[in-house]
């Protein structure tokens, strides 16, 4: 293999970070907020005292939680551009390009990771508070958006948070449907030069940076709001 | 819009000749669940002595343990998956490393996976396992060392026998989780049900049907995953130990 070559690294930085991780933190941050939008959703539809509403959120979650996100990236893949023509009456399926499939994709795939978690936050509100809402002669969404979610999220905060380091983590396996990001852009250039020990390992390093960075400061935050309660 | 639906297809001949599409996916899983045992068992072992390692009273064993976890938990899986498979050959002796890569197909991709698959989850079965321990009441630990019982033997007949009871629920979901990570593998060659899937997409051109197929094939078996682990929960079951089960779900997450 003869010796390191930190130039390789070097060389490529602004390709790797400029390309590469761009579209990963895009991926991610837009995900995220699709993601837990979605989720809290669908959290509100699964503690639905209406059965049908229930059954059909907890029904969308099981579904998403038992089956591989790899072949959930395929489905989607395959499924949006057939969607998008029936959606638009055209004949063909409409091309959406790796990015908009990817992140279609993850929001839908984390938002019933993030329903679970918002429906622990949601189901950890005190009765008497939801009570006391209606008692003011608030209606269901005016109790939940001002009353219930609020504090839902708040204690929520750091779970959410640590379920997005694993959807950070996750948006490499966009790999599998040859998308840019940031581990797509390194394998690129590794192939390209054939450099994979050197790209591969700065990957796995600056992938572990950003995660242990991460989840330091989502504990600390942890601390933090335990102090506050 | 249209879109040809055959779902006769799953009975059609596969290109390999190997028989139908139907038997084809369903070498796929035995695939996937050869992976997932394989690097369950690695995991298990792993992730058991290390998460043990993390309660007892030696910092240093605790800081080794807690670094081993935060490297494998940092790190995005397919990442690993490329490290095992691409990184490793190159950095052993270069005799060894050629050795490796001249392992025939499915067991040149079948190893690392099994071995990546089983170390990432060994540190989710660490951080399982601590959890259960310190859920424990205090006194069993001090009982234990009133009885006049060593650290190892405190662990052995007091400890661990309640501790993993309690984590056999998280288990179940964990043991789903390498199910369905294993499909990562077809990353690095590996015919397993999801690239058994894509692959069978590409010759039939029958997309919807061939992940319907593997979609159904994957929840048929998280169905009897779960069946199987609540037998061997209610096989166990220790009375008066359900409200400390509830616990350490709490604390696990």
């Amino acid at each position: 293999m003869g010796g390191f070559d930190w130039e390789e690294i070097t060389s490529n930085l602004p390709y790797l970070f400029e390309v590469g991780m761009v579209f990963t933190v895009k991926l991610t941050v837009l995900a995220m907020i699709g993601g837990i939008f979605f989720g809290t959703l669908l959290a509100m539809m699964r503690l639905s005292h209406l059965g049908w509403v229930s059954a059909i959120a907890g029904g969308y979650v099981n579904l998403m939680r038992s089956i591989p996100l790899v072949l959930v990236i395929f489905w989607f893949y395959f499924l949006v551009p057939f969607f998008g023509a029936w959606i638009l009456r055209e004949a063909r399926p409409i091309p959406v390009g790796t990015f908009y499939s990817a992140l279609i994709t993850f929001t839908m795939f984390e938002a019933a990771y993030y329903c679970e978690i918002m429906r622990a936050g949601i189901q950890s509100i005190a009765r008497g508070q939801v009570w006391s809402g209606y008692a003011l002669g608030l209606d269901y969404w005016q109790t939940m958006g001002h009353i219930v979610l609020p504090q839902a999220f708040r204690n929520m905060l750091p779970v959410l948070l640590t379920q997005t380091i694993i959807l950070f983590q996750d948006t490499s396996l966009v790999y599998v449907i040859s998308a840019t990001d940031f581990l797509g852009a390194a394998s690129k250039i590794a192939n390209r030069d054939y450099r994979l020990v050197e790209m591969y390992s700065f990957v796995a390093v600056v992938y572990f940076l950003i995660s242990f960075s991460l989840s330091l400061l989502v504990r600390r935050l942890q601390a933090k709001i335990a102090v506050v309660r | 819009m249209y879109y040809h639906w055959n779902w006769g297809i799953l009975f059609a001949q596969e290109p390999g000749g190997s028989g139908t599409y139907l038997h084809y996916l369903l070498v796929g899983l035995v695939w996937t669940l050869a992976t997932a045992l394989a690097a369950w068992v690695i995991a298990l072992a792993i992730g058991g002595v290390v998460g043990t390692l993390r309660t007892t009273n030696h910092p240093w064993v605790v800081r080794l343990g807690n670094g081993y976890v935060e490297i494998f938990r940092n790190v995005p899986l397919l990442v690993q998956m490329f490290l095992w498979y691409f990184v490793v050959p190159e950095l052993l002796p270069e005799a060894l490393g050629d050795w490796i890569k001249q392992i025939p197909p499915p067991w040149g991709s079948y190893i690392p996976a099994v071995l990546c698959l089983g170390l990432y989850t060994s540190v989710r079965i660490a951080e399982q396992m601590k959890a259960a321990i310190q859920s424990l009441p205090r006194g069993q630990r001090y009982a234990g060392i009133a009885m006049g019982l060593t650290q190892w033997q405190t662990y052995r007949y007091v400890i661990l026998p309640q501790a993993v009871r309690i984590i056999l629920p998280p288990l179940t979901s964990e043991f789903m989780n390498i199910i369905k990570n294993s499909s990562v593998a077809l990353t690095i060659g590996l015919m397993e049900l999801t690239g058994r899937a894509k692959a069978m997409q590409e010759f039939s051109f029958q997309v919807f049907e061939s992940f319907a197929a593997a979609t159904v094939i994957y929840m048929l078996t998280n169905l009897v995953v779960v069946l199987a682990m609540r037998w061997l929960e209610r096989r166990v079951r220790v009375p008066g130990l359900i409200a400390a089960a509830g616990a350490t779900q709490m604390a696990a997450h």
